[in-house]
């Protein structure tokens, strides 16, 4: 619709800075190499399959500094990190490393999918990204495994203690 | 040849100890029949990857918690899941290059008195196999050739890509999964797509798409009529076999391609007993494959 394509350039929309602030964060630094061919979108698997995932389109909006649709854009969570995109780059984008910065900028305003959420609770519960099961522990011995090594989560949790995900699970707990 | 003594410290992943014990039983068995030796790590914790997307920093500080801990022993890690192999590598490079980040991470691993000094060395199963091992070995270990068995492989993506921290194989023509089944005398096929995503990582986010890229891979193995598919992944593993079903009530498709470790397929070559590769613990039959092997022995038994 034209309705968006007009939001789109709407200036109040237009954060002129925020491609800096992606090309500042390790990973971002090539955003502005983008001369948006589409090799990206046109060899990503999950584009394929889905109608909203379009990697170029995402990086374009980086760089125009549409900064809140970015960041707010449910199809972010879906790249795969199968890294492709940023092989085949001809301008050496790293693109799955800039959606990964979006990702981080996404989550630091709340954006997180509950599968991460679950994830990240599990490792800063046990140390280990899955809540494994006590039966599934002991049956290793049946199977003839050694012992699971600790994950250790008391010291894990104190290393942590300063970076962003833990404190937002916090703030979450406290709420 | 075969008196030369491996020794690595083994980082066991999340995703194994959790759903796919079949790739830790069998790879842990093919490698003491090659006189490759296990050291458990002392302690771990995830490698970090489920979290770089929410949170580069933690992934980081968690993966030099991994690295750190290993220095400790002297030994170079070992993973069987390409996730961790592919995300120690890229962080033990990415804090050996870039010394402020690398003093950023180690003040958050001063308070468990760890400290990343770059000094470990991280390779997947099949790097191992191949540049430490030899496939030379590795042949010389068949006593039971599979020369009436054609497969298909798939690495997974961070065995190969990026190709600026995996650089052991090519990732758009991938050579060394497929060397090590062909040393194993089993035809290694062709088939379209070779190199691509599993879609694993996208479960939970949007499962539909994941198991979508799932069925173009079942598909394209069954048009070259491969008897099984060979993977060296956890994630794609529980893809293509846990999933199976799954993708063919979804899709109303038939597949029953069974889906094999790597080491399973080693295991059987070498003559180990079927029953020390926890065959069993797969969700799609493969007795066929089985018994395609096994045939032989029992006729000549």
């Amino acid at each position: 619709m034209d309705q968006s394509g007009q939001k789109a350039t709407n200036n109040s929309r237009i954060d002129s800075k925020f491609k800096y602030v992606i090309s500042n964060i390790h990973g971002g630094e090539k955003l502005l190499n983008c001369f948006q061919c589409g090799t990206c979108t046109s060899d990503c698997p999950i584009a394929r399959f889905s109608d909203t995932y379009r990697p170029r389109q995402i990086i374009r909006m980086a760089q125009i500094g549409l900064r809140n649709r970015v960041l707010s854009l449910d199809a972010l969570w879906l790249c795969a990190s199968c890294f492709t995109c940023t092989d085949h780059c001809p301008q050496d984008v790293e693109v799955a490393n800039v959606i990964r910065v979006l990702r981080n900028l996404a989550a630091q305003e709340g954006y997180i999918p509950n599968v991460f959420k679950e994830l990240g609770s599990s490792i800063l519960e046990t140390g280990y990204a899955y809540r494994i099961p006590e039966l599934r522990i002991k049956r290793r011995e049946a199977l003839g495994l050694p012992p699971l090594p600790r994950g250790n989560p008391e010291n894990l949790g104190r290393i942590l203690q300063n970076v962003h995900f833990k404190k937002l699970i916090e703030k979450r707990g406290q709420q | 040849m075969m008196t030369e003594h491996h020794r690595y410290l083994i980082f066991l992943g999340c995703a194994i100890p959790y759903r796919v014990s079949s790739y830790e039983i069998s790879a842990r068995k093919v490698l003491q029949a090659l006189n490759v030796e296990l050291v458990e790590m002392p302690e771990f914790n995830c490698c970090g990857l489920p979290m770089d997307p929410v949170d580069h920093k933690m992934m980081l500080v968690m993966a030099a918690r991994n690295l750190a801990q290993g220095e400790e022993q002297n030994l170079s890690i070992l993973t069987l899941c390409p996730g961790c192999s592919g995300t120690l590598r890229k962080v033990s490079k990415t804090l050996k290059e870039d010394k402020a980040l690398r003093e950023e991470v180690n003040s958050c691993l001063k308070d468990s008195g760890l400290e990343f000094n770059g000094k470990i060395e991280v390779k997947h199963l099949i790097q191992a196999l191949v540049e430490d091992l030899g496939l030379e070995k590795i042949k010389s270990a068949v006593i039971r050739p599979l020369t009436t068995l054609k497969v298909a492989e798939h690495n997974g993506c961070h065995v190969l890509r990026p190709r600026e921290f995996s650089g052991f194989d090519d990732p758009e023509d991938p050579k060394l999964l497929k060397n090590l089944v062909e040393a194993l005398g089993a035809e290694c096929l062709d088939y379209m797509d070779e190199a691509e995503c599993c879609g694993a990582p996208s479960i939970g986010v949007n499962d539909k798409i994941c198991l979508q890229l799932a069925r173009d891979k079942l598909n394209h193995v069954s048009a070259v009529h491969a008897q099984a598919l060979i993977t060296v992944c956890p994630f794609c593993h529980m893809m293509y076999d846990t999933n199976q079903m799954r993708i063919e009530k979804t899709f109303d498709e038939k597949y029953g391609i069974p889906v094999l470790h790597y080491p399973q397929l080693l295991g059987l070559a070498m003559g180990l007993p079927p029953a020390d590769l926890a065959l069993n613990e797969l969700r799609v039959n493969c007795s066929k494959v089985l018994n395609n092997i096994l045939n032989e022995d029992c006729l000549n038994g």
